[in-house]
């Protein structure tokens, strides 16, 4: 078949936007190539969405519907779509770096016995052998790699934010039932319960004031709550972030964590304080508009790609600024 | 009960943290160029730590694997100072920049080689090519339950009880022992190590065992490298810094409240 192939990811009961950019990425090989633009959907009942997805105009929607496929349990999702990958025979597969695409890729790769590229921001085709090239950041984002990997499909994660979503199209894809082969026994991972927590939507603040070690204890987020109280007043969404180093240490949990491994963000100010600036810090947060620093460091990283920066310490400059903003509201 | 085994791969790198300044690009031997000591890649320091942590609750013999063209035991012995039983170094020519699923092959190799064990703990990515893939690769070379990104770790019954994260919280999984956990962050750090602690265990007089392809049945032509096109440096990140100066903290803050009501 030599498709390209997309597993599509949905979010509260729609097309998730990371698999649009992959439609978008995806529709454009598949024509550089003169080969069919293929989307698995997985779940209980994907129906609706196998609509919307097919209106993106993909020549085939493939349905993998199985009442254990509800809810994302890495056995049976990869086990079916191992079996959709051994009828598509596509050859390329495209999935998400979403937590979905990041636990399935590698157990894909070693099933169909190919080679992955993860968290990739760039793909191309080589013209000579029609293999992927998949560009990606390391060593945290100090340097740019290109690769190039044998074996069929061509397979790779791909980072969100990216790529153009595609656009509704004129034509649209055929929806295609394909019954996964899947029962209980093939689940080596039980789930027990699914526990939901308040997270911070660290992606929606207009201003984020973020923590490190340099705050040397716990109670230093709360002189970082005063901060952003008093700015919400003036700058609407004001959240808290910090470093990973700051989740390591127990001091507040993950959602808040910006960076590599944690969220990508691009707020109007990011206001940094006792945070040295690890690159896999600095990837998630130098998209913001203005940065300020504060640090006892004159010479660490974060000042290299400040706007403003502050040398001293933070129980004293942050209090004073609460307080002088106060005055000033 | 009896002591459950545990494997933690360890993968020693370049301080990841290393200020911008000591890092840079060499594009023609394809290499990242970090002038910074090597360390123990930080989220397999989490794994190790959780490693620790089961051993202290339950009992357990925690083994260190660490696979490398050339692996420092210096840098290692810092696992065994932490608590650690064992440490293995797998170390070969051949070893060198091996792409995930050479690398995932070799620790299985070795893994079978030991035999015998309930969980492998691995971190949940590598801090120098950033690829997270090793771990869940390994787990199913070996056929194990894989969970992936483990906040929480707990030992019972012979299953192993892991809070897992997912963007709306966690998930409570649990799995047969053997099986293989990949780690993240949220687990917490590496414990403190005296340096009394420290320097002690690079004093012992111990020898690390070190396993070549060889000792692992390893045939050569089966190992693959990563296919680098191109290596090159990121766009450039920095800013021209305006510090705020003063005497005192209150007058960098008010210069400080000055730029936020100027960006209002």
């Amino acid at each position: 078949m030599n498709d390209v192939l997309i597993l599509g990811e949905v979010k509260e009961g729609s097309l998730d936007l990371r698999t649009l950019e992959l439609l978008g990425v995806g529709k454009k090989f598949a024509g550089d190539l003169g080969v069919g633009l293929s989307v698995v959907l997985m779940g209980d009942a994907v129906s609706t969405v196998a609509e919307q997805t097919a209106s993106y105009g993909p020549d085939r929607v493939y349905k993998l519907e199985h009442p254990l496929l509800k809810g994302f349990g890495a056995d049976l999702w990869l086990a079916s779509l191992q079996q959709a990958c051994k009828k598509i025979n596509p050859k390329i597969v495209l999935l998400s770096h979403s937590l979905i695409g990041m636990e399935l890729g590698p157990r894909l790769a070693c099933r169909l016995n190919t080679r992955l590229t993860t968290d990739c921001i760039d793909l191309s085709i080589d013209p000579e052998d029609g293999l992927l090239l998949r560009t990606k950041p390391v060593s945290g984002g100090n340097a740019i790699s290109v690769f190039k990997c044998p074996g069929e499909p061509q397979l790779a994660t791909v980072r969100a934010n990216v790529f153009d979503p595609a656009e509704a199209a004129d034509g649209k894809g055929e929806i295609v039932d394909m019954v996964p082969e899947i029962d209980e026994s093939m689940i080596m991972v039980e789930s027990i319960e699914v526990v939901k927590e308040e997270v911070v939507a660290l992606d929606k603040a207009d201003v984020v004031v973020a923590g490190g070690a340099g705050l040397g204890e716990e109670d230093g987020f709360e002189i970082l709550q005063d901060l952003s109280r008093v700015l919400s007043k003036s700058f609407g969404n004001v959240m808290i972030g910090c470093s990973r180093v700051a989740v390591d240490k127990g001091w507040i949990s993950s959602d808040h964590q910006v960076g590599l491994t944690g969220t990508m963000i691009s707020p109007d100010i990011y206001i940094s304080v006792g945070i040295s600036g690890a690159i896999q810090h600095l990837v998630g947060m130098i998209q913001s508009k203005k940065i300020i620093a504060i640090n006892t460091d004159p010479g660490c990283n974060m000042f290299k790609v400040a706007d403003y920066g502050v040398v001293g310490d933070y129980e004293k400059v942050v209090p004073a600024l609460v307080k002088r903003l106060e005055e000033l509201s | 009960m009896k002591e459950i085994g545990i494997i933690v791969c360890a993968k020693q790198i370049p301080d990841p943290e290393a200020p911008l300044s000591d890092v840079s690009v060499n594009a023609e031997s394809k290499e990242v160029i970090v002038d910074a000591p090597q360390v123990i890649s930080p989220f397999d320091e989490n794994a190790l730590e959780v490693a620790i942590r089961l051993k202290e609750e339950i009992g357990a013999k925690v083994t260190v694997l660490s696979l490398g063209k050339k692996v420092s035991d210096t840098v290692l012995r810092k696992s065994l100072a932490a608590g650690a039983d064992e440490l293995i170094l797998l170390q070969d020519e051949a070893f060198e920049k091996l792409d995930s699923h050479s690398i995932a092959s070799a620790l299985a190799d070795a893994i079978r080689k030991i035999g015998e064990f309930d969980l492998v703990l691995t971190g949940r990515q590598a801090g120098d090519w950033d690829s997270g893939q090793v771990g869940l690769i390994l787990g199913e070379m070996l056929a194990l339950p894989c969970i992936n990104l483990a906040r929480e770790i707990k030992v019972g019954d012979g299953n192993v009880l892991v809070k897992k994260v997912i963007s709306e919280g966690y998930e409570q999984v649990r799995a047969k022992m053997p099986a293989l956990v990949t780690v993240s962050n949220e687990v917490g750090e590496l414990r403190y190590i005296s340096r009394t602690k420290m320097l002690k265990m690079l004093r012992g007089a111990g020898s690390i065992p070190s396993w070549n392809s060889e000792d692992l049945g390893i045939t050569l032509e089966t190992l693959e490298k990563m296919g680098i096109m191109v290596l090159s440096s990121p766009p450039d990140m920095r800013r021209d810094c305006e510090f705020l100066d003063g005497a005192t903290p209150d007058e960098k803050a008010d210069k400080l409240a000055a730029v936020f009501k100027a960006l209002r």
